[in-house]
């Protein structure tokens, strides 16, 4: 008997969500319960800044309560946030640092800032307890199944232990002493007050959870894939984590390899977007899949109708909006300032045509 | 322009072509700090005023459903009445403008947004935004001007429709929100013959499905709901349309159709640069001088000159640079028209009653380029 149930309740609640439309149009129902409740289940996913604790000079940790439709992690992964920054809706991803499945139900992320960082600067040092964000469903695919192989290695620098740490405080949680795997881990910072979540590290080595190597690149030099054979002894045996900057990983990657050992290594790079600001470039308009030449100097709106693109079009000069579009990649500049406005995908970054010219590649929605 | 006696003057042949340059990059400067600014500020402004009228308007409806009781009613509909005002003025045609775009929010974006009004936002944003906002006053190309069933300017030829035009107007502005939607449908082009058949019955059906959702809301639904005071809360969704359709009238009628308000002939915009299009807006519009509130329940469109000059900047920004803005009118020895909202009214119902008959004397052609 439970499947009718479950089938006439689905319809059941179909019917009023119709009926709570038609009451609201030209809106939608969430519209109003986002004025009351904007964590609430069903809701565009979003959660709260419950707390914000330092971590070292220029890193803290953000501890978000998501909204109910969150669907929860694996250690290792990322989510994309969407923060207001000046007003502006600005979307970056940061690594997971919680354990899955905390009790309290709350997730965090660590954010280090960067210079000139627009978000990270603003999650480190402006953002508030009690901020609503955007949030997208957790991703990525540096993860840690559970259990974990008897022997890992992580290999970290910088920022780059945060995937990791998530890692480690599902492993606490999960696999008591005794049980836990034979971890090790190698972590490089400029000096030891760089070490975000420096206390929480040197308290577990020291408890015998894992074994700790610092690297501290002001005194002891840039860490080389060579010198890990030494510093760990066993790396042959043990399944590797590795996080951090592009040279690192590429070095431990030709190492790895070098040894007949790259199926053990796992790596995650935390790659900028980075956007080729160069003057003109190709424009892919997507919908229709078309690829133009843009110089630069004309607008995308011309040029997308001179290759046939249905365009859509007002005033021809920035004021109606009537030729706004999704920027879905890539960067154009604003013919009028010479404004430049990037976007990765999913961004949802709008612009106008009319007045914005390739800087670059860039991908129009049309 | 529109008195009488002033169609013989042109206000602006004191300014050079230099003059008219220098005119634009003083406003582009205005444009660019406003820009130059634009921030945690706006955005907190316009999202408090969407939660702030969602509020209302939810409060509304629930003590409605007791309107059967007289201050309910009253309280209701005044509530509904201010609501509803408040989403079509400062939140939807704003927004509609890409006033708020700059903040990349997909809920408060020009392209997402729909409004509680009878004309669907893509039709009205092309009519509006596209037609009205960029052919400002130019007689033959901007239907605002005296929405295709007014003569509201001299240089308009007179014909015997309108010397009913007080009624129309009189009508047009009690049934406003579906006079915005036949005016977006075009329905005169298409009678022409200069709108595709096919293309004019898809956009009908359109504008009639969205008034059925609208009607079926306000007078079947939202009356069902309230059981024994369905029939007065019916009567206050009524009352609180008329309202909302009243005083958008009476606004949107002060911006352009005040005595002082100039108009432009289709030949004087042809090859019209930056500065020359800027003093357009400048003497196409009229403004209306009042308190913050007043301001606020225009949605800013008080600030008509200010919005006509840069109808993408955030309407909180209008009356920030309005100083500015009339000190340039100022300096260029142009007219800045503004009045109190019951002058500037009286004014433009004025000119629809003596337009109505035929010109007393034959004008001269005229243009100000």
């Amino acid at each position: 008997m439970t499947a009718p149930r479950t089938n006439s309740a689905a319809i059941l609640r179909g019917q009023v969500l119709r009926l709570a439309a038609r009451l609201t149009t030209p809106l939608v129902p969430s519209d109003y319960l986002d004025v009351i409740d904007p964590l609430r289940s069903g809701a565009a996913l979003r959660g709260r800044i419950v707390a914000i604790n330092p971590e070292t000079r220029d890193a803290v940790t953000l501890v978000i309560r998501p909204g109910r439709g969150w669907r929860g992690h694996i250690p290792g992964q990322y989510i994309r946030v969407g923060v207001d920054v000046d007003g502006v809706r600005q979307w970056r991803a940061y690594s997971l640092t919680s354990a899955a499945g905390r009790a309290d139900g709350c997730i965090t992320i660590t954010v280090k800032a960067i210079p000139d960082g627009l978000v990270s600067g603003y999650l480190v040092r402006r953002a508030t307890v009690g901020t609503v964000i955007q949030l997208d469903q957790a991703a990525g695919d540096f993860t840690l199944a559970f259990p974990a192989p008897a022997k890992v290695l992580f290999v970290t620098a910088g920022s780059g232990i945060t995937p990791v740490m998530g890692m480690l405080r599902t492993m606490q949680q999960t696999q008591p002493p005794g049980r836990a795997p034979d971890t090790v881990i190698v972590h490089s910072a400029p000096t030891a007050a760089d070490v975000i979540f420096g206390g929480e590290l040197r308290r577990l080595a020291r408890e015998g959870r894992f074994r700790l190597v610092e690297i501290h690149t002001d005194t002891d030099g840039v860490l080389d894939a060579g010198d890990l054979d030494g510093l760990v002894g066993d790396i042959t045996d043990r399944h590797t984590w590795a996080c951090g900057p592009v040279g690192l990983l590429d070095n431990l990657e030709t190492h790895w390899a070098g040894a007949g050992i790259a199926n053990r290594l796992h790596t995650e790079r935390f790659r900028p977007a980075v956007i080729a600001t160069g003057e003109g470039g190709t424009v892919n308009f997507t919908a229709t899949d078309t690829a133009v030449e843009n110089d630069g100097t004309r607008s995308l709106l011309d040029s997308g109708e001179d290759a046939g693109v249905l365009m859509p079009s007002g005033c021809r000069m920035g004021i109606c909006f009537g030729c706004a579009a999704p920027l879905r990649r890539g960067a154009v500049r604003d013919l009028r300032t010479g404004e430049l406005t990037t976007a990765a995908e999913g961004d949802g970054v709008v612009i106008q045509t009319c007045i914005s010219a390739a800087a670059g590649p860039c991908a129009i929605e049309l | 322009m529109t008195a009488v006696q002033e169609t013989l003057t042109d206000p602006t042949t004191h300014l050079t072509d230099a003059d008219i340059e220098d005119l634009g990059a003083e406003l582009d400067a205005i444009r660019d700090q406003v820009i130059g600014s634009r921030g945690e500020r706006d955005a907190a402004y316009i999202r408090a005023v969407i939660d702030a009228q969602r509020k209302l308007e939810l409060g509304s409806r629930a003590v409605l459903l007791f309107s059967l009781f007289p201050p309910a009613w009253l309280a209701g509909t005044v509530g509904l009445s201010i609501s509803k005002i408040v989403e079509n003025m400062e939140i939807g045609h704003n927004v509609m403008h890409g006033q708020w775009d700059w903040m990349r929010d997909p809920a408060i974006h020009s392209t997402t947004w729909e409004w509680d009004n009878a004309s669907p936002a893509d039709m009205w944003k092309h009519s509006h935004n596209e037609l009205h906002h960029t052919y400002t006053n130019v007689r033959g190309k901007d239907n605002d001007l005296g929405y295709g069933i007014m003569r509201v300017d001299e240089e308009q030829p007179w014909k015997p429709l309108y010397l009913i035009q007080p009624l129309s107007n009189a009508v047009n502005a009690c049934f406003f929100q579906y006079g915005i939607a036949f005016y977006d449908l075009e329905v005169g082009r298409y009678l022409k013959g200069r709108v595709e058949k096919k293309d004019f019955v898809s956009r009908g059906k359109k504008v009639l499905a969205k008034i059925r959702r609208q009607a079926t809301r306000d007078y079947v639904l939202h009356p069902l709901l309230s059981g024994p005071s369905a029939l007065s809360t019916l009567t206050a969704n009524l009352t609180a349309n008329l309202v909302r359709n009243l005083w958008t009238h009476s606004v949107i009628m002060c911006g352009h159709f005040p005595e002082g308000v100039q108009t432009f002939a289709k030949d004087s915009i042809e090859g019209e640069t930056r500065g020359q299009w800027y003093l357009r807006q400048m003497l196409g519009s009229a403004n209306i001088s009042g308190s913050p509130a007043m301001h606020f329940m225009t949605g800013n469109l008080s600030y008509q000159i200010e919005h006509h000059l840069f109808p993408d900047l955030p309407s909180n920004r209008y009356q920030e640079i309005a100083p500015k803005v009339r000190e340039i009118f100022d300096r260029y020895g142009l007219t800045y028209t503004t009045g109190p909202l019951p002058k500037q009214i009286a004014s433009a119902w004025t000119q629809i009653i003596r337009l109505s008959v035929p010109n007393r004397t034959t004008q001269q052609a005229k243009g100000i380029h």
